[in-house]
C-alpha cells in the first residue's frame, strides 16, 4: 500500500507544554500564598484584592484550568496526532485554541482578585468568560473531532475515548452550571437556588474532578505510560471497562457532596452507592496502569519519567480509594468541613495530575526538540522534592481533619460543647506551618521542573513540523468474518461521542431533574421571605468577598452542630439564594444563623470585627475587612438586582424595584443609627453596612412568627 | 404537553423508586460492557493495544 507523507504540528504541543509549567508554578505559588495567610493572616493578606477569599478561587482556577487544563491540551495535541496518523486537522484552529485559552486564564487572574466572581466552587469565573469559555471548549473540540474524520487509523485506541467521553461532559457540565442572568458586565446571578443550585454545582463540581482532571489523564496515561515504559498496557479489555463504568457511574457521584445537607435523601443515597461503586473502575485503572510495567520495574529503578508516572498512578489509585471512602455517611460526617477534604484533593492534584504531568513533560519535550534531557539529576531532585512534599502536605492536613472533627464533636460530662470554635482555630496554627512547608518543597521541585525544561529547550531545535509516512486510510472498511455488530463503536467516533453523551446523561437527568419538579423535594416554608435590598447588596459582597471559601452555611443534623449553631438547615430556607452559599470548608465557624439565637450578636461587634477580626478574637486567622468602611455601597445597582431577582421567581413586589433604596437607605440608617450609639461613626452609604445587614438576616426567618 | 408532565412530576410519589431504579440500569449497562469486552477479538484488541508504540 502507498505511504502518505505528513507532518506532525509539535508547536501546538510546545506551546501547551510550555504553558503548562508556567502556569503551574504560578498556580502553586498563589496556593503557597494562601497556605502562608492562614499562618501568617496579618501580613499576608493584602486587602481587598489579595484576601484569602479573592486569592483561593485564583489558586483553585490556575492549577485547575491553567496548569492541568493546558497539560491535557499538550498531552491530547502529541498523542491524537500519532495515534490517528495525522496533523491536526486546522493549524488555525490550533492557535485559537492555544492563544484564546490563555486568554482566559489572563482574564481569571484578572477579575478574580477584584472580587468579580459568581462564587460557585471551581467555576467563579463571570458570565463573559463563561462564554469564552464554550467558544474555546468548542474550537478544541471542532479540531479534535475533524482531526478524528481525516485519519489514516482505522481503530480509536482508548485514549480517544477518554478524550472524546472529557470533550463532551465538560461541555454538558459547563452550560448547565453556568446558566447565570447578567445584571451587568461583572455580574451576574446563578438561574437556580438553594438546594437546586447546591445540586446542580457539585454535579458540575464532582465532574470537574471526574471530566478535567481525572478522564483526559488517563487518556495520557494510557498512551504516555506505554510509551515511557515501551511496553503495551496491561489489559485493553481491562480499559474499555475501565473507561465505561467510570464515565458511567462519576456523573451520579456528585451528591456525595451534600451528606447530611438539605438535600433529599434519596438523592444523597443515589450519590452514596454510586460513588462507593466507583472505587472498582479506578482501581481496575490504576492496576492496569501500574501493571503496564511488569517486567520492566527494574527501569522504574533508572528512569526518573517512570519514577514520576508510577507515584501519579499510587495517588490515583489512594485518592480513589479514599474518594469512596468518604462518600460513607459516617466517614463524611467527621471529614466533611475539615482538613481531611484539602489534604484528600492534593494526594489527587498533586500527586496523580502533578506527577503525570511533569513525567509527560520530562518524556516529551526533550522528544520534539531532539534532544536528551538538560539534567537527569535535577529530574530527580524533582523528584523527591515533590514526593516528599505531597507528603509532607497531606500528613498534616489529615491529621488537622482528624483534629478539627474530633473538637467540634466533644462534649464535656455535663453535656456543653467542649471547645469554643476559635479554641479549634488557633490548634491548626502548626499544621498549617507544616502544610506550607510541604507546599514549599513541592513548588521548589516545580522550579526546578521549569529551569530543566527551558535549559532543555535551549540546548535543542524545536521540531515544529515532524516528518511521518502512513498509508491512507481504505475508504471501505471490509468486515472480518465473524466479527460482531458492535465493533462499529471502535472506529466510528460519532456514535462513540453520542454513547458516551447518553450515559453521562442518564446520571444527570435521574438526579437532577426530580429535584427540580418535584416539589415535595423542597418543602417551602411560609415564614422564609426575600431579603431586604440592604440585605441582597450586602449578600453580595460576601460572595464578592469569597467569604463560602471559609465558612459554611449548613448546619447539619447532629447533636455538636445544632448545640453550637442552633436548628438544622432546612430546604426550605434557601429558596431565594442565588447562588447557594453553603460553602464545603469551615476554616470559620458556620454561619447560617449568624444573626438569630445565641450566635446573634450586636451590629457593633460585627463592626469591629470585619475591621479587625483577631482584635475581636483573639488567634482568628480571618482577614480584615477594614475597606468595606471605606468603600461606598453601589446602590445604582439594587433596581437592577431586584428587577433580576424577580425575573428569577422571587418574589418581590411589582413596581418595588425603583422603590428600593429608599427602602435601602431606611434599614441602612437603622443600623448607622445602632452603631453610632456605641460610638462608632459611620455613613450609613457604606458597604459594611450591608455586610451587617447580611449577616443580621442569616438563619432568622424560620423563627419568625 | 408539558404542563401535563409537570403536574405528574411535582406529585411524583415513591422518589425511592430512584436510587434502585439507578442500581439496575447500572448493573444492566456494565453486563453489556463485559459481554461488549467478552467477544473482543484477540487479534484485533492486539493491534489496538499496540498502536502507542507505533512510530
Amino acid at each position: 500500500m502507498q505511504l502518505e507523507s505528513f507532518q506532525y504540528d509539535n508547536k501546538t504541543v510546545r506551546n501547551f507544554a510550555i504553558a503548562t509549567i508556567i502556569w503551574g508554578v504560578v498556580g502553586m505559588t498563589v496556593g503557597l500564598w494562601v497556605a502562608l495567610q492562614l499562618v501568617f493572616p496579618t501580613v499576608l493578606n493584602l486587602q481587598p484584592y489579595f484576601n484569602f477569599g479573592r486569592l483561593r478561587p485564583l489558586h483553585t482556577n490556575a492549577v485547575i484550568f491553567a496548569f492541568v487544563g493546558n497539560g491535557i491540551f499538550m498531552g491530547v495535541y502529541y498523542s491524537l496526532q500519532r495515534l490517528l496518523k495525522t496533523r491536526m486537522y486546522s493549524d488555525t484552529l490550533s492557535k485559537i485554541h492555544f492563544w484564546g485559552w490563555q486568554l482566559i486564564i489572563v482574564a481569571a487572574a484578572i477579575t478574580l482578585p477584584l472580587g468579580i466572581s459568581t462564587a460557585k466552587e471551581y467555576a467563579e469565573l463571570e458570565w463573559p468568560i463563561d462564554i469564552a469559555i464554550t467558544v474555546i471548549w468548542v474550537v478544541f473540540g471542532w479540531n479534535m473531532f475533524a482531526t478524528i474524520i481525516k485519519r489514516r487509523e482505522r481503530h480509536l485506541y482508548v485514549a480517544i475515548w477518554f478524550y472524546i467521553a472529557t470533550f463532551v461532559t465538560v461541555a454538558v457540565l459547563h452550560l448547565v452550571n453556568s446558566f447565570e442572568l447578567p445584571i451587568s458586565l461583572f455580574k451576574s446571578y446563578s438561574w437556580y437556588a438553594g438546594v437546586q443550585d447546591a445540586l446542580v454545582q457539585w454535579w458540575y463540581g464532582h465532574n470537574a474532578v471526574a471530566f478535567f482532571l481525572t478522564t483526559p489523564y488517563l487518556g495520557l496515561m494510557y498512551y504516555f505510560m506505554p510509551k515511557a515504559a515501551n511496553r503495551p498496557v496491561f489489559s485493553y479489555k481491562l480499559s474499555i471497562i475501565h473507561f465505561w463504568a467510570l464515565i458511567f457511574l462519576y456523573i451520579w457521584a456528585g451528591p456525595h457532596h451534600l451528606l447530611y445537607t438539605a438535600l433529599p435523601n434519596w438523592a444523597q443515597s443515589i450519590g452514596i452507592v454510586f460513588s462507593f461503586m466507583l472505587i472498582f473502575p479506578s482501581w481496575g485503572g490504576m492496576i492496569n496502569g501500574l501493571l503496564t510495567l511488569r517486567g520492566a520495574w527494574d527501569k522504574v529503578r533508572e528512569d526518573v519519567i517512570l519514577k514520576f508516572m508510577v507515584v501519579a498512578v499510587t495517588a490515583y489509585g489512594m485518592s480513589t480509594f479514599e474518594g469512596p471512602m468518604l462518600s460513607l455517611k459516617s466517614i463524611n460526617a467527621v471529614a466533611h468541613f475539615t482538613d481531611w477534604i484539602i489534604a484528600h484533593v492534593h494526594v489527587g492534584g498533586l500527586g496523580w495530575n502533578g506527577m503525570l504531568t511533569f513525567g509527560i513533560l520530562y518524556w516529551l519535550i526533550p522528544r520534539i526538540y531532539k534532544t536528551e534531557l538538560y539534567s537527569k539529576k535535577l529530574a530527580n531532585v524533582h523528584f523527591w522534592l515533590a514526593t516528599l512534599g505531597i507528603l509532607f502536605y497531606a500528613i498534616p492536613m489529615y491529621w488537622a481533619g482528624f483534629q478539627q472533627a474530633s473538637m467540634w464533636k466533644q462534649f464535656t460530662e455535663s453535656g456543653q460543647l467542649k471547645y469554643q470554635f476559635l479554641e479549634t482555630v488557633t490548634y491548626m496554627a502548626p499544621f498549617y506551618a507544616m502544610r506550607a512547608l510541604g507546599g514549599v518543597l513541592y513548588l521548589s521541585g516545580a522550579i526546578i521542573a521549569l529551569v530543566n525544561i527551558f535549559k532543555t529547550i535551549g540546548q535543542g531545535t524545536l521540531v515544529a513540523n515532524e516528518e511521518a509516512e502512513a498509508p491512507a486510510l481504505e475508504k471501505e472498511y471490509t468486515k472480518h468474518t465473524g466479527e460482531h455488530w458492535h465493533r462499529w463503536i471502535e472506529r466510528k467516533p460519532t456514535p462513540l461521542l453520542i454513547m458516551s453523551l447518553i450515559v453521562i446523561l442518564i446520571g444527570g437527568m435521574v438526579e437532577i431533574i426530580p429535584t427540580f419538579l418535584v416539589k415535595s423535594n423542597i418543602p417551602t416554608i411560609a415564614s422564609v421571605k426575600p431579603y431586604t435590598p440592604l440585605e441582597l447588596q450586602g449578600r453580595d459582597i460576601y460572595v464578592r468577598e469569597g467569604c463560602y471559601t471559609c465558612h459554611s452555611q449548613m448546619i447539619r443534623p447532629f447533636r455538636s452542630e445544632t448545640e453550637r449553631y442552633g436548628e438544622y438547615s432546612k430546604a426550605g430556607e434557601f429558596v431565594y439564594d442565588h447562588p447557594f452559599q453553603w460553602g464545603s470548608k469551615r476554616t470559620g465557624p458556620d454561619l447560617a444563623r449568624e444573626g438569630s439565637g445565641n450566635l446573634k450578636k450586636s451590629n457593633t461587634w460585627h463592626f469591629n470585627h470585619l475591621e479587625e477580626p483577631s482584635a475581636i478574637s483573639t488567634g482568628s486567622v480571618m482577614p480584615s475587612y477594614a475597606f468595606l468602611i471605606e468603600h461606598d455601597l453601589d446602590t445604582a445597582t439594587t433596581p437592577l438586582k431586584i428587577n433580576a431577582m424577580r425575573t428569577l421567581g422571587v418574589p418581590y413586589d411589582e413596581g418595588f424595584a425603583p422603590k428600593a433604596n429608599a427602602a435601602l437607605m431606611v434599614q441602612a440608617k437603622e443600623i448607622a443609627a445602632s452603631l453610632k450609639k456605641d460610638g462608632i461613626e459611620v455613613p450609613a452609604n457604606k458597604e459594611i453596612i450591608a455586610v451587617i445587614a447580611y449577616l443580621q438576616r442569616l438563619g432568622t426567618d424560620i423563627n419568625k412568627k | 404537553m408539558f404542563s401535563f408532565i409537570k403536574k405528574y412530576t411535582e406529585t411524583m410519589k415513591d422518589i425511592n423508586f430512584y436510587p434502585i431504579f439507578s442500581l439496575l440500569v447500572f448493573v444492566a449497562f456494565f453486563v453489556g460492557v463485559l459481554w461488549y469486552v467478552k467477544v473482543m477479538d484477540k487479534k484485533e484488541v492486539d493491534s489496538i493495544k499496540n498502536l502507542p508504540l507505533e512510530q
